[in-house]
């Protein structure tokens, strides 16, 4: 068995909120051979045309349940920290670790939600040090320090959080955004590269 | 719909059903639910296929020590001496002392990002551990320690080590879910600890102010 090389592609070099594309290392499941359980493991029968979704097929029961854990983290918006700042905190994280895939899927999303591209385009080129203001700030800090190992978050990014006017609930979310992205960031950083964006 | 067995999150976090986090907790039912299947989908699954138990818990054990969890570490170890020998189990605890740096670090692809890089440790198990542990437990090893310390270093080569030690395909991608997973569920479990020692702190300290007005104490 060996793995798959892409030596004609012009891996990006650069933090954007482009639309990249992504390629696999190793063989997605085969679509022809999808049974019941890989659809579950799917949730979303769109996601039998990603290649890095298909190559997680290849154990289907840990990918239903990521993509549950995935989805009500960042979608379930009855409570908690705007959306924006849920993607903010992925994006920091992504930016942190040096995921450029998952870092412009995030940036893009906290530009949608927040529309402040400028402010999110500062996170991508200046890194996590960026001075936005001292709510972004904070969230930011805690993303970072959540994503360090040992992880170093504790007092001081939940003082800053609070004083940005985070409750309890907000600071929760972005606990679990940020610690989610140290999933998804290690397998996209390890299981392929990223692409330049589609032209056309 | 609850999960029957209790949630491992919230033990290792220490969150009492009925508390304050609990109830936070309770606001993102589904992530909470789906947290618990994935830990037994990766640690108790139906089928274990081509990763045995052993090894799942051993590579789980190793990761938490390198995040210097120690109710974690503690957690999965217990695991893994149902499995494994005593001599593979201290070989572990040796390797993770090894292995116990600061990340992220690694390289970005050649670019502007370059500046960035940060040099660290390229971990590689010991000769006398490797020979406790067998090759392919040393593969994964060295591979958890990439994903766990450097993820941007991360390499098709890297993968290559992984199959030439005995990984196929679907054990690779089982191998980094568990290692990605822990990665979450050890930050969640850290990330909870902090905030409800801090939401602690602040009680302690408004209730120490309440009473030193009630007592007519001048501030």
């Amino acid at each position: 068995m060996t793995t798959i090389t892409h030596v004609d592609n012009a891996e990006p070099t650069a933090f954007t909120q482009d639309d990249l594309g992504w390629l696999p290392w190793l063989e997605p499941f085969p679509a022809e051979q999808l049974t019941e359980r890989h659809w579950a493991g799917l949730v979303d029968a769109s996601r039998s045309k990603s290649d890095y979704f298909m190559l997680l097929a290849r154990d289907p029961d840990i990918l239903q349940f990521r993509t549950k854990t995935d989805k009500d983290i960042f979608y379930n918006t009855k409570s908690g920290l705007p959306r924006a700042e849920r993607e903010l905190a992925a994006a920091a994280t992504s930016r942190f670790n040096g995921c450029i895939f998952c870092a412009s899927v995030h940036a893009r999303f906290a530009t949608q939600f927040s529309k402040r591209r400028d402010d999110v385009q500062r996170l991508l080129d200046e890194g996590v040090g960026a001075k936005i203001d001292t709510r972004w700030d904070a969230v930011i800090a805690a993303s970072v320090a959540l994503t360090e190992t040992p992880v170093a978050f504790g007092d001081e990014q939940i003082d800053a959080l609070r004083e940005a006017g985070l409750d309890d609930r907000e600071i929760v979310d972005v606990i679990n955004g940020s610690a989610f992205f140290n999933w998804a960031n290690r397998l996209m950083l390890s299981l392929g590269e990223p692409a330049p964006p589609e032209k056309g | 719909m609850s999960t029957p067995a209790p949630d491992v999150i919230d033990i290792l976090a220490d969150i009492q059903p009925g508390s304050h986090l609990d109830e936070v907790r309770a606001l993102r039912p589904e992530a909470r639910d789906n947290a618990q299947k994935s830990y037994r989908a990766l640690f108790e699954p139906e089928n274990p296929d081509g990763v045995t138990t052993a090894e799942r818990h051993a590579v789980a054990t190793f990761v938490a020590g390198l995040h210097r969890q120690p109710t974690v570490t503690a957690f999965y170890a217990a695991g893994l001496r149902k499995h494994a020998q005593p001599a593979q189990v201290e070989a572990i605890e040796g390797e993770i002392s090894r292995g116990a740096v600061h990340g992220p670090y690694g390289k970005f692809p050649s670019g502007p990002l370059s500046r960035e890089d940060k040099e660290g440790l390229i971990f590689k198990v010991s000769d006398e551990h490797r020979a406790v542990l067998g090759p392919r437990l040393s593969a994964a090893f060295e591979h958890a320690h990439l994903l766990v310390f450097r993820p941007r270093d991360a390499s098709p080569q890297a993968l290559q080590k992984l199959l030439d030690a005995g990984w196929s395909t679907d054990d690779i991608v089982t191998l980094s879910q568990l290692v990605s997973f822990l990665a979450f569920q050890i930050r969640v479990i850290a990330g909870l600890r902090a905030l409800a020692k801090n939401s602690e702190r602040r009680v302690a300290r408004e209730s120490s102010l309440t009473a030193a007005l009630a007592s007519g104490g001048n501030l």
